[in-house]
């Protein structure tokens, strides 16, 4: 079969795989909402999960929706698209792919028309994150259950432990966001940007936490987060054309 | 009791059976591209190609089932590990969402706010780039407008600022060592960037848990 990134019988593969992926996840999703109803969570509880998280996602699933672009150019559109619909991150499909790509000694921005290249470039991406794909069947119950036990033996411990765990996540994340302030000593002041976009996020967050504890508006809490997120995201733009990026 | 061990097992022996059958298929996905085109892969580029990527990217993949799992919950880890993006999007719907609820990650109302949130979050995202790819050419000048790609490339501060507030307002005793050694961490050790910052995350876990352990002990938390 002759050859081309975009042909159609590589969509044709990749929307099976993303069936089965959008499959596994509403099995899951009616699964849990019936345990959910056992459980006692009331419907409306249930019902605000589905909504907030279905809006906070749309900012990070458009970010998403900019790296299958980008990979689009070299890779066509059908690879890109299973890559950033399964496993991986926007981060890491666009490194391994970039470090296949040199290694093919062709660019981002060149269409790749040799099959053997285009195989070996999907195969570096499909390899290089598999140690979660291959390890999570097996590992996930036993760490799950050990967890179960530290809960067990001490409730208070085992709440305090899944916060710092949050924490340490978010704290390692803010010293990411700070990662280029060393810059400014040099002259460049772009190591600011992502500063002021987390402190418009975290300004944002807090006072519509505050207005919606004085005034009761539920529902201001409730997408407290995603409004916080595109308004930090907003922010990135007037902050990168005042400091230079 | 009986009845939450069935679920907790049935979510076990489901979460299995999908990551097994949906990993086998995303696995052999090169395989059927190389018997429809008949073609083998290049085996030097191969080679080159999983040098810069794989050791890296395993070791951290590794080390992030047994942070993240503790955090996304069964259901939530079984899903995750299947559609990625965890740190910069699953993980965090997933915290808001308990939060929101006022349910805790270690009981079982929090493993099923957990599940449906990353559930829902998975099939929105999924959508959405299947939207994109039907009209990408449409969209494309607007995806890659030089005005909007600084919101894009700021999208881990907006979304970890707002978070931060949260967290740290309610862990504030809890806070202090992690975000200060992260912080120097990051600005006085110059590997530290976007591109390490996964390789950090479980750094900050074990720095935090190890913290909250100590205070716990103290009676100070």
């Amino acid at each position: 079969m002759k050859f081309n990134v975009n042909h159609p019988i590589i969509f044709v593969l990749v929307g099976i795989i993303v069936a089965l992926v959008i499959a596994q996840s509403v099995y899951f999703l009616v699964k849990a909402i019936k345990r959910a109803k056992e459980l006692g969570i009331t419907k409306e509880t249930i019902k605000k999960t589905v909504t907030s998280s279905a809006i906070f996602t749309i900012a990070p699933a458009i970010a998403i929706l900019v790296g299958v672009v980008a990979l689009s150019k070299s890779l066509g559109l059908a690879l890109p698209w299973l890559r950033l619909s399964v496993i991986g991150s926007i981060s890491y499909e666009t490194v391994a792919a970039g470090n296949a790509i040199e290694a093919a000694g062709s660019n981002m921005s060149t269409t790749i028309t040799d099959p053997a290249i285009f195989i070996t470039i999907a195969l570096v991406m499909t390899i290089g994150i598999a140690a979660g794909l291959v390890l999570v069947p097996f590992l996930t119950k036993g760490i799950q259950k050990g967890l179960t036990k530290i809960g067990m033996k001490d409730p208070k411990w085992g709440e305090i432990l899944s916060n710092a765990m949050f924490l340490g996540m978010i704290s390692a994340f803010l010293g990411y966001v700070f990662c280029d302030v060393g810059l400014v000593a040099k002259g460049d002041l772009t190591g600011l940007i992502p500063v002021c976009v987390m402190v418009v996020s975290a300004v944002v967050m807090a006072v519509l936490g505050i207005i919606s504890i004085k005034t009761k508006i539920r529902w201001m809490n409730d997408y407290a987060l995603p409004i916080s997120l595109v308004a930090g995201m907003a922010s990135a733009i007037p902050f990168t054309s005042l400091f230079g990026g | 009791m009986k009845k939450n061990l069935s679920y907790m097992d049935s979510v076990h022996r489901d979460g299995r059976i999908w990551g097994i059958v949906i990993g086998c298929i995303i696995l052999l996905f090169p395989a059927i591209l190389m018997a429809i085109f008949e073609t083998l892969p290049d085996g030097k580029i191969l080679i080159k190609g999983l040098i810069a990527t794989a050791p890296m990217y395993w070791a951290v993949g590794i080390i992030e089932i047994f942070t993240f799992t503790p955090m996304l919950g069964a259901g939530g880890t079984y899903l995750s590990f299947i559609t990625g993006n965890i740190s910069n999007l699953k993980l965090p719907c997933a915290i808001d969402a308990m939060e929101k609820a006022g349910v805790k990650a270690s009981d079982e109302k929090g493993e099923v706010i957990s599940t449906i949130s990353i559930a829902v979050s998975s099939i929105v995202t999924t959508i959405i780039i299947i939207i994109g790819v039907i009209c990408i050419v449409p969209l494309t000048p607007i995806l890659e407008s030089p005005v909007l790609e600084p919101a894009f490339n700021m999208i881990l501060p907006a979304l970890f600022g707002g978070l931060a507030v949260v967290f740290i307002s309610k862990n504030l005793k809890l806070s202090i060592a992690p975000v200060l050694i992260m912080l120097v961490l990051f600005i006085f050790v110059p590997f530290l960037d976007a591109s390490t910052v996964g390789i950090m995350v479980p750094v900050g876990v074990i720095i935090t848990v190890i913290t909250a352990r100590i205070l716990y002990k103290k009676g100070i938390i």
